[in-house]
């Protein structure tokens, strides 16, 4: 796991924020990506998830429960839990399903990445836009392999379903670290930290975007599904 | 102790959250152990019952254990809870495999609140549980449980026990909470050299006999669990029943069922040669029916060999003792080279345990020391009187065989039938071939374990080993009385003993015996086509039915 910090600076009146980066790698073979991906990407909103709050008068609030079910993958020898939240997942594959295709049809050597962000709102008066603020940032790069026969499929499996074991215990100790995470907010506030759309569940504010590398690592096809704004726009 | 600064409030919030947080993770644990998928539901209004606001399931065996287990206590400083996964294969194998600890330990952060932070950060953790729980090698181990193994688990409290997980083993660390009164740490040391028990070996075996899940499988739910058809195999195939009690060797395991604790199977022994093992929490003793007999104090294991491997040399998990001095020609011997294929030959002379085998081994002149002898409801005495002649070497020559015939549960077969010939035992070929299998059934027939004392006083000798005259190898063992503890004493004609008698040697079931089970099965495959087009041409009928079930 690579480890960047990146300083997203705020406008003059927000203090300046670290934003944690986390860097996963993983080679699969092509009917692997979406597993892989849907796998790391739950994992990740499993700890960044919690019930529905519902807000009671005096300020106080009470938190909906969270289930998990089990997930097996077809093409990996792995399984994994996610939050049971049919919502989330159909977004999840959703996303993951746009960037499989873009990696087959890019033409590439078959390498890009996908990235999960955790973002906070930040109100602006007008004319400035709301600022994205983001906390934490999860990329995971994907190598998509080629393999000759079945023989090397198998092993394939095996072996992937072992290094994304690795991955989910990278994950979790990331998440052990106990390190920032935006403060509960008042009821106003709670759009600006928590996506409320879904009806299950409640995932901090993220987004997905995803970008395709030819072999030389530039950037060949950026395809973006929602931009960053980032607020050094200002 | 400094936590005066903490409110009473807060402190009983957090030793709450602390005791809920320990059951909740044993649940997490032993569920993702079940071999099952676990599927919970989200619920956006709080039931106020979901502790950590996670949708887990209470089973309430597995709370009944954990809390037995605490005994009112909480993980502190040196008492940690531990979960212990171990696998158990259907030859009476066991390994461990995890041990899940939940510790505390002195760092505190004074700082931190109780009811808000320490409680999200448990929640956060036990979301890693269920996370961690998947990756770990015993998880897919456990999900292909069943037919040839068994996951077990076991929770005790107090020192941290790793050393049954082999040499090597590794260790994840799932998480850290800080707390006013120490940090709570939960990790997981896990087995890694699983060479002989990958689970490709066990997809290459044939299923060899099925486990009977009552004692054994984790039923939550009663009504939902698998249930694996106990599929029994005649012929070679067969030397593995699975016993329904451990052997007496083995540490003490909790095995886990939707029965009533008292019903749960499973020693109180441990083993001698192992490290003192942790505060035993979990003993749940077997209800013997009393049908112990004494000779039953075979204890040592034949291991299985599958069938394919063909007769191997015995892999005995435990010492195999034989009776020296012996041969065949005394066939009243207690035990050793018998004929072929066979198991050593029950002792001739009843015994009331371990000890009092040897004893009476080494003092052949004591005279006839059968408490229940009766000849009036014995059809074959002669042998009392031979075996009491019986000669008897010095002691170190004498050695009791010790072994565990393992038998299922709706196995009824002809003794000549049965897998004598494929145990791997040492001398096994001369070992007496015709051995009353459910006399030695350890279901009938729990073997004794030291420590106890085997309420029976009833005898049970072998006519004669292969040398016997007559061809009738199912009259070899005759009972010369039965007296099952706990049944009316022998003024009284009892129930039990004339069950037994009765159903001594019951007809073998048509459908086990190999030539017909080998038949079907090949027949069964070359219909299958036949089937799938049928099935095929009902798919619509399917389809709507199970429409109707959705």
């Amino acid at each position: 796991l690579s480890r960047r910090t990146r300083r997203c600076a705020a406008s003059g009146i927000t203090p300046t924020m670290n934003c944690r980066a986390e860097v996963l790698e993983v080679s699969v073979e092509g009917r692997q990506v979406e597993e892989a991906m849907l796998a790391v990407l739950h994992t990740v909103l499993l700890h960044r998830s919690t019930g529905k709050f519902h807000y009671k008068k005096e300020g106080t609030y009470s938190i909906g429960t969270v289930g998990t079910q089990d997930v097996d993958c077809d093409f990996i020898d792995f399984a994994y839990v996610r939050v049971s939240s049919e919502e989330l997942d159909r977004a999840l594959r959703k996303a993951v399903g746009e960037f499989k295709d873009a990696l087959r049809n890019s033409g590439s050597d078959g390498m890009g990445q996908i990235s999960l962000e955790f973002y906070q709102k930040k109100k602006s008066r007008w004319p400035f836009s709301d600022e994205c603020i983001p906390w934490e940032l999860w990329t995971i790069k994907v190598n998509v392999v080629n393999l000759a026969n079945e023989q090397e499929r198998q092993i394939c499996r095996e072996k992937v379903g072992e290094k994304l074991c690795e991955k989910i215990i990278n994950i979790v100790e990331v998440m052990n670290r106990h390190e920032y995470l935006p403060k509960m907010p008042t009821q106003s506030e709670v759009d600006n930290v928590f996506d409320t759309s879904l009806k299950d569940v409640q995932p901090y504010l993220y987004k997905i975007s995803y970008q395709i590398t030819d072999s030389l690592g530039t950037s060949v096809t950026t395809t973006m599904r929602r931009l960053i704004k980032d607020t050094l726009a200002l | 102790a400094m936590d005066t600064d903490l409110s009473s409030q807060d402190r009983k919030d957090l030793d709450k959250f602390i005791k809920f947080f320990a059951l909740k993770t044993v649940q997490v644990i032993v569920q993702a152990r079940l071999g099952e998928k676990i599927s919970t539901r989200s619920s956006s209004s709080p039931t106020g019952s979901d502790w950590f606001n996670l949708a887990i399931k209470d089973i309430p065996e597995v709370t009944h254990e954990a809390k037995k287990a605490l005994a009112g206590q909480l993980p502190a400083v040196g008492r940690s809870m531990c979960v212990e996964i171990s696998l158990k294969t259907s030859e009476g194998d066991s390994m461990e495999l995890e041990i899940w600890c939940l510790e505390m330990n002195e760092k505190c952060d004074k700082e931190i609140k109780v009811s808000y932070t320490v409680y999200n950060r448990l929640s956060l953790l036990l979301k890693s549980l269920l996370a961690i729980t998947r990756v770990t090698p015993a998880y897919r181990l456990s999900r292909k449980q069943g037919h040839e193994y068994v996951i077990l688990y076991r929770i005790y409290f107090g020192e941290v026990q790793l050393s049954g997980l082999g040499e090597g083993f590794q260790t994840v660390r799932v998480g850290t909470v800080g707390t006013p009164v120490g940090t709570i740490t939960l990790s997981c040391a896990y087995r890694i050299n699983l060479a002989f028990m990958s689970t490709r070996q066990f997809e290459r075996t044939p299923p060899i006999m099925g486990i009977i899940i009552d004692h054994f499988v984790d039923r939550p739910y009663p009504s939902s669990s698998p249930m694996h058809p106990c599929n029994y195999r005649a012929g070679e195939d067969n030397g593995a029943i699975y016993p329904s009690v451990e052997d007496s060797q083995e540490v003490c395991t909790t095995s886990f069922s939707t029965s009533p604790p008292s019903q749960c199977v499973f020693t109180v022994t441990k083993a001698h040669f192992q490290t003192p093992p942790p505060v035993v929490t979990d003993t749940l003793k077997v209800p013997v029916m009393g049908l112990a007999f004494s000779h039953q104090l075979s204890s040592s294991r034949l291991s299985y060999q599958p069938a394919a491997l063909g007769v191997g040399s015995a892999d005995m998990g435990y010492p195999v003792l034989f009776a020296g001095g012996l041969n065949a020609a005394h066939p009243h011997q207690l035990i050793g080279p018998g004929k072929e294929g066979g198991v050593p030959q029950i002792p001739s002379q009843p015994a009331h345990g371990t000890q009092a085998d040897q004893e009476r081994m080494c003092t052949p002149l004591d005279g006839v020391h059968y408490s229940a002898a009766t000849p009036s409801s014995s059809e074959d005495t002669e042998t009392v009187s031979n075996s009491s002649e019986g000669k008897c070497g010095s002691p170190h020559d004498l050695l009791e065989t010790i072994f565990i015939q393992k038998v299922g549960a709706f196995v009824n077969k002809p003794i000549n039938q049965v897998t004598m010939a494929n145990l791997d035992i040492p001398f096994a070929m001369f070992a007496p071939k015709n051995v009353e299998l459910e006399d030695n059934d350890p279901m009938v027939n729990p073997p004794d374990s030291p420590e106890t004392e085997s309420p029976l006083q009833g005898s049970l000798h072998s006519e004669g080993s292969s040398g016997s005259s007559t061809g009738n190898t199912h009259d070899d063992f005759v009972m010369i009385d039965f007296k099952p503890a706990f049944s009316k004493d022998d003024i009284l004609p009892m129930d039990l003993g004339t069950f037994y008698r009765e159903f001594q040697n019951p007809p073998q079931l048509s459908s086990l015996s190999i030539d017909i089970g080998a038949q079907s099965m090949a027949e069964d495959l070359d219909s299958l086509p036949e089937k799938l087009a049928v099935h095929e041409k009902n798919v619509k009928e399917f389809d709507a039915f199970v429409e109707t079930l959705q």
